[in-house]
């Protein structure tokens, strides 16, 4: 006759149903998203959520079947997750993305992004000067996989040859996929490295720019700086910001680590890090408008103007959409 | 006093483990509405376990999408190339970077791995768990899992083996980041400001005292009998019940009735008496407990 004096018994057998009754939206939404639920189970779900709350406190203050508290517990916790959860859904996060993070995470990184964008004109700088002065230095700053037979031994019309295609547009969307896909990659490295005190990205950043000033130097010795330009800007604006912006989200993580400011390390790393994540979706973006210019449009298009023409526009356009103030919405 | 130090000792095979142990893995939650969750991180075996389960998937996608890429190149006597490599290489790219990233990003905050081993993605002040955290925690994968992978993976002269060795080493400090910190926080956690809980999914047992009810009346504890034991040693006994074990059961009853002084009736079954001692016990311990007396366990005399 035990049972009939265990109020934990009753206690549960009260309130088994609504506990049932939850497990069954949770395992609902579990297999599918917050959508399968109608309207009546959407509003049952909080309260649902309250009640399992509180036999837990009830429960863990009175009961003492070990099997009943772990349940409750297991319980509310995946009700908790779901009630204060996500809730938002794809569209709206993709719009609140492009219109409101995105510029702002990349406004926020200013400084970071000047210092990027500084090291690599560094390097810039630095091996065109080098280069001009001795040619010997393109093989130390660009890799014989990457220099494709340009360097200071070829002669000019092979170098010219590199700058145009000859109407075979075969395996675009390959090459245009490859450059995407790598440089991303390439960036995310860059950004991850950055947890280690920014010294790899900062090293990275400025070796990016050395390749291109020692590729711009053998150009210009050959007489076709201009030509080069119009190769290189018609997705290298593009693709050199995207870069300076992933070093910058990178630097931006070291620099945190190293110096975190008024909040304890762990907040101000996890503020840095998620601003800065912010701003790498961007980056990814960008590669993929670089990947199309490179790999298709540079290879469709021919003339230089023209080519001048698209690094202009694309120069213009995303500063103007990262860091043009804009009006705070309403809400 | 022996008798039920045997006791505990036959549950501590048990994944219940109400000691001391379990509770550096715990860490409050406290909700809105006033009540600690009591969340348990999940522990670096899990999680490996998680990863592991992952890249199984990873790789089985990859072969499939090759051995699909192979009919293709077949079907088409190669015209098809285009777009087979298109498609590849978005492909690996979408499993190498957007793999968790969009599995973390659904209700449930895990891959199919961390489902399997039942833990998931939380934010670690126990708000949302958002978008750019999970990107960030994943992007640090970079530095964690694929370049150590990749000097793993590289071979070279003399020379570029002890500079990979190098950066073996060096990589380590990120790959085993998790083994060094209270909160079992990898690099992207702690960029992410999130953490990996156990989320398991329980199903409510069905309740002791219920299942137990045709032998209860038959046994008769006095108040003395009753007052052997704690709350500890009632959770062992009711791990001991649920598990059922038959040779856990002779022995844990041999122990209780030496304990107690019962005089076993003829052809007295040990589940039946384990039963009845546990709906007995904790009747008279949560009676207790709701004049506000929880006796710990059986050293506990208040």
């Amino acid at each position: 006759m035990a049972e009939l004096h265990l109020k934990s018994y009753r206690f549960r057998a009260e309130r088994e149903d609504d506990w049932r009754r939850l497990e069954k939206l949770l395992t609902k939404v579990g297999k599918g998203s917050a959508r399968a639920l109608s309207d009546e189970e959407l509003l049952a779900m909080p309260v649902l959520y309250r009640q399992a709350l509180s036999s837990l406190s009830v429960a863990r203050a009175t009961s003492l079947d070990q099997g009943l508290v772990d349940y409750l517990e297991s319980l509310s916790t995946r009700a908790y997750f779901l009630v204060y959860g996500t809730r938002s859904n794809l569209v709206e996060r993709v719009g609140g993305f492009f219109t409101r993070a995105w510029p702002e995470a990349a406004k926020a990184l200013w400084r970071e992004t000047l210092v990027s964008f500084l090291l690599t004109l560094a390097g810039v700088l630095a091996a065109y000067f080098l280069t001009l002065h001795d040619p010997d230095w393109f093989s130390a700053f660009v890799p014989d996989s990457l220099a494709d037979g340009r360097g200071p031994a070829a002669s000019a019309e092979a170098m010219r040859s590199t700058l145009y295609d000859h109407g075979e547009h075969k395996g675009l969307s390959v090459f245009a996929a490859f450059l995407f896909t790598h440089n991303s990659g390439v960036a995310l490295f860059a950004f991850a490295l950055g947890f280690a005190f920014c010294l790899p990205t900062a090293m990275l950043m400025a070796y990016n720019g050395a390749m291109l000033g020692a590729f711009l130097a053998v150009f210009g010795m050959r007489g076709l700086g201009f030509e080069a330009g119009g190769w290189l800007a018609i997705h290298g604006v593009t693709e050199i910001s995207a870069v300076i912006l992933a070093g910058a989200a990178g630097l931006r993580i070291g620099w945190t680590l190293a110096f975190p400011g008024d909040l304890s390390r762990p907040a101000a790393m996890a503020q840095a890090g998620r601003q800065s994540a912010t701003l790498m979706a961007g980056v990814v973006v960008m590669l993929f408008c670089a990947g199309i210019l490179e790999g298709v449009g540079r290879q469709v298009i021919q003339n230089d103007w023209a080519r001048y023409g698209i690094a202009l526009a694309t120069l213009a356009i995303w500063p103007a959409y990262l860091y043009l103030p804009r009006r705070r919405s309403a809400a | 006093m022996k008798p039920a130090t045997k006791t505990a000792k036959a549950a501590a095979t048990t994944p219940y483990d109400p000691g001391a142990r379990e509770d550096t893995r715990a860490r409050s939650l406290v909700t809105p509405e006033g009540v600690d969750l009591k969340l348990r991180l999940g522990d670096a075996g899990e999680r490996a376990a998680a990863l592991f389960i992952d890249l199984a998937i990873m790789l089985g996608v990859l072969i499939a999408f090759f051995l699909l890429a192979v009919l293709t190149m077949v079907g088409t006597k190669g015209k098809g190339w285009e777009l087979v490599g298109t498609l590849g290489l978005l492909v690996f790219f979408i499993l190498r970077n957007l793999y968790f990233v969009l599995f973390e990003l659904t209700p449930g905050a895990a891959t199919p791995g961390k489902r399997a081993m039942g833990v998931r993605v939380a934010a670690r002040n126990g708000g949302r768990l958002t978008a750019d955290a999970i990107f960030a925690r994943n992007a640090m994968r970079e530095i964690e899992l694929y370049l150590p992978l990749s000097f793993l993976a590289s071979s070279g002269d003399k020379v570029s083996a002890w500079i990979n060795l190098a950066g073996l080493v060096w990589c380590l400090v990120f790959v085993l980041f998790p083994l060094f910190n209270r909160d079992r926080l990898r690099v992207g956690d702690m960029v992410a400001g999130t953490w990996v809980v156990k989320a398991p999914t329980r199903k409510l047992a069905p309740d002791l005292v219920e299942t137990s009810r045709p032998p209860v009346g038959r046994f008769k504890f006095t108040q003395a009998q009753l007052d052997a034991y704690g709350v500890k040693e009632l959770h062992v006994l009711e791990d001991v019940l649920r598990r059922y074990e038959s040779k856990t059961i002779a022995l844990v009853a041999a122990r209780i009735r030496l304990k107690i002084g019962w005089q076993a009736a003829p052809y007295e079954s040990d589940g039946d008496f384990l039963a009845a001692y546990y709906a007995a016990l904790r009747g008279r311990l949560e009676s207790r407990l709701l004049l506000g007396k929880r006796r710990k366990d059986k050293h506990d005399k208040s």
